[in-house]
C-alpha cells in the first residue's frame, strides 16, 4: 500500500464497509458490528498516516488526489490541507469509538435489524469524511446527501415521536442542501468549473468580485450551512431530532453532523470564495458575529430550561455553532484559530458527554436530571468520564474546552467586538451553573427505603459494560491530550491552515 | 415596458425555476398537511434540476455526440453542442431527490402508524400531550 493512496482509503474502507455489512452482516449479530469497527479502525489509521503527511510537508502546501487519475478541471480531486487533515482525525477518531461504544446499546435498541443499522452508520461516516476530503464544490453536495439521507434513518431509529422530529429534520435540511446546490448552480455559470481551487483563482478577477450573481450564491450557499448547522436562528428542527433519537445515534450524530457543516462553511469561505471577499466584499462581519453572540446567548438559555439530559446537550450544541460561526466570522487569526480548533475540541467534548449520559441511560433506564442522582457512587468511572466532558465545556484548563474559548475570546478582544465576548463568558457561566448543578445531584445517594434504613454504604456499584468504558476514557483522555498539546496543533497545522493574509 | 417585457422573456428559464422554488418553499413551510409537504419539496428539487438543465442549453445546438469521434482529429466548434455537464450533474441530483423522497415517504409512513394522523397540529396535540 504506497503512502499517496491513503487519502481515498479514508473514504473507501467506510464505503466497503457498508456494503460488506449489508451483504453478510446479517449473518451473525457479531458480524456486522466487528465489520464496522475494523473498517473504521482502518479509515482511521489512514487519517492519522495522512495527517502526519501533511503536518511534515505544512508549508509546502495541500495534498491532492486524482480519482482515477483525471486532472482536476475534469476529474474530482481530494485534497488534503492542515485544516481538513485535522477535522477528518477527528471525525474518524470519534466514529471509531462511538462504533466501539455503540456493541450494547444498538443491540438493545435495534436487535432485529442490528445489519441495517450498522449499514447506515458506515454510510453515514463515509459521506462526513467524503465532505471533508474532497475538492469539488458539487461532489461535495453530494456526499453532504450521502450523509444526510444515513443520518435520517439512523436518526428516525429512536422510534416513537423520533419520526415526526426526523421529518422535520428531512424537510429543513433538504431547504438546506438544495440551497447549497442553487449557489452551486450560480457559481458553475460565473466560473465554467466546479473545481474549489479553480474556481477561487477566477473570483480574484475585478469582474466576479463585485458580480450580482456570484454575491447571491454566496448568500445562498451561506443560508444553506447554516440551515445544515443548525445555527440560531435556524436551528429549530435540531433538539427535537437530536433528542428524540437512540443513544448511539446520537453519540454519532451530534458531535460530527454539525461540525462537519461548520467546516464546510470555513472551507467554502476561504477556499472557493477568498477572503477579501468573505470578509470585505460582503461586509456581513458584525452582522453574522451579533448572530452568533445571539445562538449564543439563546442556546444557553434553552439549556437551563430543560429537565430532560439529552436536550440539555442538544441546546448546549446550538450555543457551540455559535462560538464556530462567531468565530470564523471576527475577521482576525486569532478568532479564526479558535473557530478551527473548536471544531476538534467541540467533537470530542459532545461526544464525551453524549456517551457519558447514554451510559447513565442504558443502566438505569432514565434520561432526566433525576438520572444523575446518586451516579458517583453507583457508576463512577462514568461520573468521572462525564465531570471532565463538563469542566470541559465549561472551559476549565487544561482541558482543550479553555484553549478554544481563550482563542475566541482573545479574537472577540482584537475585533474589538465585545457583544461576542460577553456572550462567550455568559455561556461558561451557564454551563459552570449547568454542569455543577448536575455534580450535586451526582453526589446525593439515592432517596430510598434502604438509605433511610442507614444503608448507606451498601450502594452497589453498576458500572456500563466494557465495550461502552473503554471509548468513554479514550475520549475523556483525548480532550486533555489535546489541550495539552493545544500549542503544537496550533503552530503546527493551524497555522498553515488559516488563508493567506492571516497570521498569528 | 418594453425594458421589462425584455427582462422578463429574455430569462424565461430562470423565472420559471424560482416561480417553482417559490411555489415549493411555500408548501413546505406553510401546508399543515405532511405530504403536501413532501409534494412541496419535490417540486423545490424539480425547480433546482430544471434551472440546471436550462443552463446547459445554447441556441441552435445539439445533443453532445460526436459523429465518428474516433480516429478523426478534425476541431470541434464547442458552440454546436449543449454542454453536457450540468445535465450529468442533475443525474445524479435526480438519485438524491428520488432517495429522499423514499426516505421521507417511508418515516410519513412511520408517522402515520405511531399518531394515526398526517395532520401536523394534530401530531402536535398527540405530543403535547
Amino acid at each position: 500500500m504506497s503512502l499517496e493512496q491513503h487519502a481515498i482509503i479514508i473514504i473507501l474502507a467506510p464505503l466497503l464497509g457498508a456494503l460488506v455489512i449489508s451483504l453478510i452482516g446479517g449473518l451473525h449479530r457479531r458480524v456486522a458490528y466487528l465489520t464496522l469497527v475494523a473498517a473504521l479502525a482502518v479509515s482511521f489509521s489512514s487519517t492519522i498516516a495522512t495527517l502526519s503527511q501533511v503536518a511534515a510537508r505544512a508549508a509546502e502546501g495541500p495534498l491532492h488526489y486524482f480519482l482515477g487519475d483525471w486532472q482536476p478541471p475534469y476529474g474530482i480531486e481530494l485534497v488534503i490541507d492542515p485544516l481538513n487533515a485535522l477535522v477528518l482525525t477527528m471525525v474518524a477518531g470519534v466514529s471509531l469509538l462511538v462504533a466501539i461504544y455503540s456493541k450494547e446499546t444498538v443491540r438493545r435498541e435495534s436487535p432485529d435489524r442490528l445489519h441495517h443499522y450498522y449499514t447506515l452508520f458506515a454510510l453515514l461516516v463515509a459521506g462526513l469524511l467524503g465532505i471533508t476530503a474532497t475538492g469539488d464544490i458539487f461532489n461535495l453536495y453530494v456526499l453532504t446527501e450521502i450523509a444526510a439521507l444515513a443520518s435520517y434513518a439512523l436518526l428516525a431509529s429512536g422510534r416513537g415521536f423520533a419520526y415526526y422530529a426526523t421529518f422535520k429534520y428531512i424537510i429543513m435540511g433538504t431547504i438546506g442542501a438544495c440551497f447549497y446546490l442553487l449557489g452551486v448552480g450560480y457559481l458553475y455559470i460565473k466560473t465554467g468549473t466546479l473545481n474549489m481551487a479553480e474556481m477561487q483563482a477566477f473570483m480574484t478577477r475585478p469582474a466576479l468580485l463585485h458580480s450580482e450573481s456570484i454575491r447571491v450564491a454566496f448568500i445562498l450557499i451561506m443560508v444553506g450551512l447554516w440551515i445544515k448547522m443548525a445555527f440560531f436562528p435556524l436551528h429549530g428542527w435540531l433538539p427535537n431530532a437530536y433528542t428524540r433519537t437512540s443513544t448511539t445515534t446520537s453519540c454519532l450524530v451530534a458531535p460530527l453532523m454539525t461540525k462537519v457543516s461548520v467546516y464546510v462553511m470555513i472551507r467554502v469561505m476561504f477556499g472557493v470564495f477568498t477572503l477579501p471577499y468573505a470578509y470585505h466584499v460582503m461586509g456581513w462581519n458584525t452582522a453574522v458575529v451579533w448572530l452568533a453572540s445571539l445562538a449564543i446567548v439563546a442556546g444557553s438559555i434553552g439549556a437551563l430550561a430543560q429537565t430532560n439530559l439529552k436536550r440539555m446537550l442538544t441546546y448546549i450544541i446550538v450555543a457551540e455553532v455559535g462560538y464556530m460561526v462567531g468565530g470564523a466570522w471576527l475577521g482576525n487569526a486569532a478568532g479564526l484559530t479558535g473557530a478551527i480548533y473548536h471544531i476538534i475540541s467541540d467533537g470530542l467534548m459532545t461526544a464525551c458527554l453524549f456517551m457519558a449520559v447514554g451510559a447513565i441511560t442504558f443502566k438505569t433506564g432514565e434520561i432526566n436530571l433525576e438520572a444523575m442522582r446518586g451516579v458517583f457512587r453507583r457508576m463512577p468511572v462514568t461520573a468521572a468520564i462525564f465531570v471532565v466532558g463538563g469542566l470541559a465545556m465549561i472551559g476549565i484548563p487544561p482541558t482543550c474546552g479553555f484553549f478554544s474559548k481563550w482563542y475566541l475570546l482573545s479574537g472577540g478582544l482584537a475585533a474589538g467586538h465585545y457583544g461576542f465576548v460577553v456572550a462567550l463568558l455568559f455561556s461558561s457561566l451557564v454551563n459552570a451553573v449547568l454542569f455543577f448543578r448536575l455534580f450535586e445531584i451526582g453526589y446525593y445517594p439515592l432517596f430510598d427505603a434502604q438509605s433511610e434504613a442507614g444503608q448507606h454504604d451498601k450502594v452497589v456499584v453498576a458500572e456500563a459494560p466494557l465495550s461502552m468504558l473503554v471509548p468513554m476514557l479514550i475520549t475523556a483522555a483525548m480532550i486533555l491530550v489535546v489541550g495539552l498539546y493545544t500549542s503544537r496543533i496550533v503552530s503546527g497545522l493551524i497555522e498553515y491552515a488559516l488563508p493567506a493574509g492571516l497570521k498569528l | 415596458m418594453e425594458d421589462l417585457f425584455n427582462y422578463i422573456i429574455g430569462r424565461y428559464n430562470y423565472w420559471a425555476a424560482i416561480i417553482l422554488l417559490l411555489i415549493g418553499l411555500y408548501g413546505m413551510i406553510a401546508k399543515n398537511n405532511l405530504l403536501k409537504k413532501v409534494i412541496g419539496m419535490t417540486i423545490f428539487q424539480a425547480a433546482i434540476i430544471l434551472f440546471y438543465v436550462s443552463i446547459g442549453d445554447k441556441r441552435g445546438a445539439t445533443i453532445p455526440i460526436l459523429d465518428h469521434g474516433h480516429g478523426t482529429h478534425q476541431a470541434i466548434e464547442a458552440a454546436a453542442y449543449a454542454n453536457p455537464l450540468p445535465h450529468v450533474l442533475m443525474l445524479t441530483a435526480i438519485v438524491v431527490g428520488v432517495s429522499t423522497l423514499g426516505v421521507a415517504l417511508a418515516i410519513l409512513q412511520k408517522i402515520y402508524r405511531v399518531h394515526g394522523t398526517i395532520e401536523e397540529d394534530e401530531i402536535l396535540e398527540t405530543i403535547d400531550q
